[in-house]
């Protein structure tokens, strides 16, 4: 067993792993941070996508030993500190950007993580960022207007409710 | 101007905010106090005889609390299929037990044969692979055909066929269709394959099992679409579990698509596992696990002839089909390729003659079921192909050669040559909505534009109709259903007024939790807010069929309004009560009762109120309380219609096909909340596209399933699809049912393959590609390419 130390979601938090425990593992289960889900076993769904030190990373992609001394930033600290849904997050609400709720988690952090390094995608360069997150229930329209319009630009013009 | 509350409205989803931050409850979000964890030893062959199965050395791995095999399971019941149908010849289908652990044989790779308890998951997975099987690999069968052939291996030895059945629709028309084709002026014939798909719902399955040794209570926590089925299944057929000691619950299900319907093996080993070991059990699949286990979608392969006059009327289409229902009978497999499929072989035409023969196959693979659209996708893909191959082959405009046979707006009802009676429907209006969509006009420009730039464009059409709101009982128990297909509401008032609504439906991402509060607030007339609906939980629900087949609205929805109007007449005697005036003369209208031609009058509150304070009752003419139960069974299955269309680019150097616009035009009847309305259709679309252009499910020749992975298994991501272009302005109302709704949920994976595929076949033609008439799905830059190059 490993002892690990890091800050997840601003606290700091301590424990011990076996080696080979996922970071996804252990936000969920010895953290109990459910919000990260775990939908493939290839790294190629996108639901356990975390801000490791800034950065969008699958939480299944590495060790939670590799996470020592890191930031760590997961679904359940994304809200504004009153609470309410964040920017991000209002407009998949606004937009019907999410349906069973699963691939969300990872599809809110991939959209925070694209909105900082490029504040005004275009339709293309959303669609392209998110390869790496699978959602079945949306065909992706609502969540990529979503992002379209939690970046600021007008999506009226896009096709309908 | 859109309204803001209520039927018709679009409010946000209140459902969205414990998901958008990560407060979802599934079922794997779940911890017991003492939990253990389940794993499982899966078969590596698709075809094997178990010599012998030693499980000594992970018995006594570190943290192992149980092992079980398949003999642990021989005195309990087998998985049952939930729908009896018979051969043309009368005799019963085949059934061969499925059990919850594999005990003799394994059938299909991933068949379970063992499972460990152990502490940790860890643990568990470190000794199901200490377990040594001995398994005697045999011979597979995985292509259909090959499985009829006399000498075929068997995938099951007791009954001595791999086919399950051999079934005609309707056998007493087949003679009048073989004549009308015989001597029909024109007929196109066309063979296909409807590729076998995974629904692969992101959240995988899962199940916990707990077990209170003081009360004999078992709960089980799963992922289900109807946690009432599951229970059923599990007491009455395969555990014994008493129904009233035994509570499943379904809590946030992440998609399901027809997969979360059944009963499968590990919900019942985990019960069995947490009564013997005493601790919680808790399951979840991997990805890959679900690849092999979740029960796989489509899966057909078709002959089909249309027979027509040289001007393009509709004299007969002739339907012969092989459908894949793999290892075992999963609960509705029988179903899906039968009366989810035959009965639509008319699609949205007054066609005279429609004959439809199923042969249902066993082979060496995960069993076969309902996918989103369930037999109705496989019906509008072979009717809707060959609709335009034929159009293509006398001429005719595509749209025109289907305007010509739709059944007109002023035959409904109108009973199709395949025995459904179509309610209401104005399919000629949604094809004119569709061009307008589609802007049919610019595509001529638009060709033009794409051929500057080396590309081909083509546009496809397509029309679908589709049977939902399963289902009338009387009808489906003709038709060979065990179970009854109706679903139940209770309308809970509460002392001050604010309500609960305890229904059978389960959301599995539909927004039940918004759609429903719109219905009881409107007939209400308060505070959607006000309304709490209660699902997923069997100890708090009355006995409800679930979600699946677009039903929850049209059935579910239903019950509601039934339960909610059984609230109103109660409110209305205790209005009178209070008003002092006689039951009769009491009116509601906008949250009030009041006195029928006076200003006397009291609101809804008040009323609600009362009934839990009841002080002054004459408890002779009415009861304390505010609560009442309906259960809607309906009169007929809902008829959703569709126009789609679909524009592609074909790159002729690559043969990659991209979508440029699609539209969907949709009569779902009355739409309860169009923003939600939307979304499921776009999710359809998603499937459909997938299917056409992406996804397909391989097993080579030994029954090695080749797509077990999101590495391999093509699923589509956002930059495989476009925005599309939905409407559902075209209602035509269903006539039985309270809500005059008819269900959204799988239109959009009924109705988009064919476009898709109609489209780059009209591509391909327009290059001069004139030999190329079809291709089979999923259509790959590799498989476009070579069609275009043979």
């Amino acid at each position: 067993m490993t002892q690990v130390s890091m800050t997840v979601n601003g606290k700091p938090v301590s424990g011990e792993v076996e080696g080979r425990t996922l970071l996804a593992d252990y936000l969920r289960e010895d953290l109990r941070l459910t919000g990260t889900h775990i939908g493939c076993d290839t790294s190629q769904c996108g639901a356990c996508v975390v801000h490791v030190n800034g950065k969008a990373v699958k939480a299944c992609t590495m060790f939670a030993a590799e996470a020592e001394g890191a930031e760590v930033t997961t679904i359940e600290g994304m809200a504004n500190p009153d609470g309410s849904l964040n920017t991000i997050q209002q407009a998949f609400q606004d937009h019907h950007g999410l349906q069973c709720g699963f691939c969300t988690p990872g599809m809110v952090m991939s959209a925070a993580a694209l909105l900082e390094e490029n504040p005004k995608p275009t339709e293309a360069e959303i669609r392209d960022y998110l390869e790496g997150n699978i959602c079945r229930c949306t065909g992706y329209h609502n969540i990529v207007k979503a992002i379209m319009a939690a970046s600021g630009q007008d999506v009226s013009a896009i096709a309908a409710e | 101007m859109p309204k803001d509350h209520g039927i018709g409205a679009s409010p946000t989803r209140r459902e969205d905010v414990r998901f958008l931050t990560g407060r979802g409850k599934y079922t794997d979000d779940i911890a017991l106090q003492g939990q253990t964890y389940a794993v499982f030893a899966r078969s590596q062959v698709a075809n094997g005889v178990i010599k012998s199965i030693d499980t000594s050395e992970a018995e006594k791995m570190p943290g192992v609390l149980a092992v079980f095999t398949g003999e642990d399971f021989v005195d309990v019941g087998g998985n049952p299929a939930g729908w009896q149908i018979n051969s043309r010849d009368g005799e019963p289908m085949k059934e061969p037990k499925r059990p919850v652990l594999a005990h003799g044989k394994v059938r299909h790779v991933g068949d379970a044969y063992a499972a460990v308890i152990a502490e940790t998951e860890e643990q568990a997975r470190d000794a199901a692979e200490a377990i040594v099987a001995e398994i005697d690999e045999q011979p597979a069968v995985v292509d259909m055909a090959a499985a009829l052939k006399d000498g075929a291996p068997l995938v099951h030895d007791e009954i001595e066929t791999n086919q399950c059945f051999d079934w005609g629709w309707i056998e007493d028309n087949r003679a009048a269709t073989d004549e009308a084709i015989k001597n029909a002026p024109h007929v196109t014939t066309l063979e296909l394959v409807n590729n076998r798909l995974v629904p692969n719902a992101m959240e995988p399955r899962a199940s916990t099992a707990d077990y209170d040794p003081g009360t004999g209570d078992y709960t089980l926590y799963t992922t289900s679409q109807n946690p009432h089925l599951t229970r059923l299944l599990i007491s009455a057929f395969v555990l014994g579990i008493p129904e009233n000691k035994l509570k499943v619950v379904a809590p946030d299900v992440g998609g399901g698509f027809g997969s979360k319907i059944y009963h499968y093996g590990e919900e019942a080993l985990v019960l069995a596992a947490a009564k013997k070991i005493g601790r919680p059990v808790r399951w979840t699949a991997s990805r890959s696990e679900s690849f092999l286990t979740d029960a796989h979608g489509r899966d057909h392969v078709t002959k089909i002839e249309l027979a027509c006059e040289k001007d393009g009327t509709f004299i007969a289409f002739r339907t012969e089909t092989m459908a894949n229902v793999g290892a075992y009978l999963s609960n509705f497999s029988t179903a899906t390729p039968t009366f989810l499929h035959g009965t639509l072989m008319a699609g949205n035409y007054a066609v005279p003659n429609v004959y439809v023969n199923v042969k249902a196959v066993f082979t060496n693979t995960a069993p076969v079921d309902a996918y989103r659209g369930a037999g109705r996708p496989e019906a509008t893909y072979s009717l809707e192909r060959v609709i335009d191959m034929a159009a293509r082959e006398l001429g005719i405009d595509p749209l025109e050669i289907r305007r010509k046979n739709f059944v007109q707006p002023d035959q409904f009802p109108f009973t199709s040559a395949a025995g459904l009676e179509y309610d209401t429907g104005d399919y000629g209006a949604l094809v004119d909505k569709l061009e307008e969509m589609i802007d049919r006009k610019g595509f001529e420009a638009r060709r033009k534009e794409s051929e500057k730039n080396g590309k081909l464009r083509g546009l496809g059409v397509n029309t679908y109709i589709e049977a939902c709101g399963i289902a009338p009982s009387n009808l489906v128990g003709v038709l060979g259903s065990r179970v009854g297909l109706y679903d139940a509401a209770t309308v809970r008032v509460n002392a001050t007024g604010n309500i609960a609504v305890m229904v059978g439906a389960h959301s599995h991402g539909q927004g039940h939790e918004t759609a429903f509060p719109q219905v009881v607030a409107d007939m209400l007339g308060i505070d959607e807010n006000s309304v709490e609906i209660v699902h997923g939980d069997t100890s708090k629900i009355p006995f409800g069929m679930g979600t699946y087949g677009s039903r929850s609205l049209a059935v579910c929805g239903s019950a509601v309004v039934r339960a909610t109007e059984k609230v109103i007449n109660k409110g209305k005697k205790i209005a009178a009560h209070m008003l002092e005036a006689s039951e009769a003369d009491i009116e509601f209208t906008d949250g009030q009762f009041s006195v029928a031609g006076t200003d006397k009058s009291v609101g809804f509150g008040d009323v609600a109120l009362k009934a839990y304070i009841p002080h002054d009752f004459p408890l002779e003419e009415v009861e304390p309380g505010l609560e009442e139960t309906a259960f809607y069974d309906p009169a007929n299955f809902t008829y959703p219609a569709g126009a789609y269309a679909c524009e592609v680019e074909v790159d002729p150097e690559t043969g990659k096909v991209t979508i440029e616009r699609f539209a969907a035009a949709d009569d779902f009847g009355n739409v309860i909340n169009p923003m939600i309305v939307s979304g499921q259709v776009h999710g359809g679309l998603a499937q459909g596209i997938g299917q056409a252009l992406l996804e397909n499910t391989t097993y080579d020749a030994d029954g090695q399933l080749i797509s077990a992975s999101y590495m391999d298994y093509a699923m589509p991501r956002a930059d495989d699809v476009p925005f599309y272009s939905v409407d559902h302005s075209c209602q035509t109302p269903c006539t039985h049912n309270p809500l005059g709704v008819k269900g959204c949920g799988e239109a959009g994976a009924i109705g988009s393959p064919p476009s898709v595929v109609n489209a780059v076949i009209d591509a391909l033609q327009s290059g001069g590609h004139t030999n190329v008439t079809h291709i089979d799905m999923p259509l790959t830059p590799s498989r476009v390419w070579s069609a275009m190059n043979s």
